[in-house]
């Protein structure tokens, strides 16, 4: 439709051409067959000349460039993200070890706690002990002090009452009496 | 004064090349702007930079490459890269000749049929040889459609053989065909500008601001035409490539 449509222009327009002189012989130039051989002599050259310049030198030539480029941002994504990795591992390490000082540090204190605790324990132990020995000490001095004593109060009383009944009754009362009656007042 | 439209479709030999048989073969304007074309592609892709980060005309470069690689690799998939230089050579030669087929006074190598038929029978060629190069005699399978009944088969590879013979024509004719009536029309309106001028005087030239303003916009559409139409002839390329390379769809 459109070729006839173009054909009936062409009439019209060749009578132009004509009309102002033309040299082209009165066709439609687009259906004027004559030039048809030139056409397709110089289309053929050119698009053979381009077909080489793109498919040997200009493709490969901008790909190779497009392609570079790629490699280049994936090498650098890629090393990129090896840094990061090293990075995440250089902590995760120094976070290891921070955590592993820690609990060294911990399980030295509490050892060092818990021996001094022990060496202080055992001191109080040997102190007390020693306190413990003393008192002993000193409480069989005070009860041998204390019997002593007992027992010159028995003479003491034995004799003061022995003196006591001479000057009452002017006799002088028999010893072992004197002294049973002490003893027994003493544990009364 | 008088507007001559088709004038600028002209065919003017520049000087003679030879002969063959009882054809004058010439170098024409038509043959001026091919070899200009040429020159400019070949320019763009190997006067840019090959930079890591491309300047403006790398750019360009680069997204022509891209932008013909992505159009196969979506039509005719990742075999289809075997035709890139191809494709690639068609589509820039049209974008480019086109392009500078919208500037006043040049020539439009695709206003004219003949050199339309001749890139769409490179094309048919292309795609029935490499079809039955490389699927030998699976290639008809295209012609018959699969999950059709029986009994209209015979009619559906009836209509399927001729849309395949038809393909040249209709691409051939869709690209002539826009590519003149769209410089025909931007002529025209320019024309009536000028026409209303000198005829009318100081009212022509008033009353000519409303055919400039059609001609400012249909010479942006014009532009855009130029380019989609390369676009289009390229594609369809890459489509008709895909059936000889996957046939049977």
């Amino acid at each position: 439709m459109a070729e006839s449509h173009g054909e009936a222009k062409g009439q019209n327009a060749g009578a132009h051409t004509e009309a102002e002189g033309g040299h082209h012989g009165g066709a439609f130039p687009p259906f004027d067959s004559s030039n048809y051989a030139s056409q397709l002599v110089s289309l053929a050259i050119a698009f053979v000349a381009l077909y080489l310049i793109v498919s040997r030198i200009a493709l490969p030539r901008v790909g190779g460039t497009i392609d570079a480029r790629q490699n280049k941002i994936e090498g650098d994504l890629a090393e990129a993200q090896k840094l990061k990795d090293e990075s995440d591992a250089a902590l995760k390490a120094y976070e290891t070890e921070l955590a592993n000082a820690r609990a060294n540090a911990q399980a030295i204190g509490n050892e060092t706690r818990e021996k001094l605790n022990a060496a202080s324990e055992a001191e109080r132990k040997a102190l007390e002990e020693k306190l413990a020995a003393k008192l002993a000490d000193a409480e069989k001095q005070i009860a041998t002090t204390r019997t002593n004593a007992m027992s010159n109060v028995r003479g003491i009383a034995a004799d003061a009452a022995g003196a006591i009944v001479q000057q009452l009754a002017g006799v002088t009362p028999d010893a072992n009496a004197v002294n049973s009656a002490v003893d027994a007042s003493l544990k009364g | 004064m008088k507007i001559d439209p088709i004038h600028q479709f002209n065919i003017e030999p520049l000087f003679t090349l030879g002969h063959i048989g009882n054809h004058t073969i010439a170098f024409t304007n038509s043959s001026l702007y091919m070899f200009i074309a040429v020159l400019l592609i070949a320019l763009l892709m190997l006067a840019s930079g090959r930079d890591l980060v491309p300047g403006r005309l790398q750019s360009v470069a680069e997204i022509s490459y891209e932008f013909v690689a992505t159009t196969i690799r979506s039509t005719a998939g990742s075999e289809g890269m075997k035709f890139f230089p191809l494709i690639f050579s068609i589509f820039m030669f049209l974008c480019v000749s086109n392009l500078v087929g919208v500037i006043p006074y040049t020539f439009t190598i695709s206003s004219h049929l003949i050199v339309t038929a001749a890139l769409a029978l490179l094309v048919f060629f292309t795609v029935l040889f490499y079809g039955l190069y490389k699927n030998g005699l699976k290639f008809f399978k295209i012609f018959v459609p699969s999950g059709v009944p029986i009994y209209i088969l015979p009619l559906v590879m009836f209509i399927e053989v001729l849309s395949f013979f038809l393909r040249p024509v209709s691409h051939s004719v869709r690209l002539f065909a826009n590519m003149l009536a769209g410089h025909i029309a931007l002529k025209v309106f320019a024309g009536f500008v000028a026409m209303l001028g000198f005829s009318l005087g100081a009212l022509g030239w008033v009353g000519g601001v409303l055919p400039l303003a059609l001609t400012i916009a249909l010479y942006a559409l014009e532009l855009l035409v130029a380019f989609l139409q390369a676009y289009v002839f390229a594609i369809l390329t890459c489509i008709y490539l895909n059936d000889a390379i996957h046939p049977g769809h």
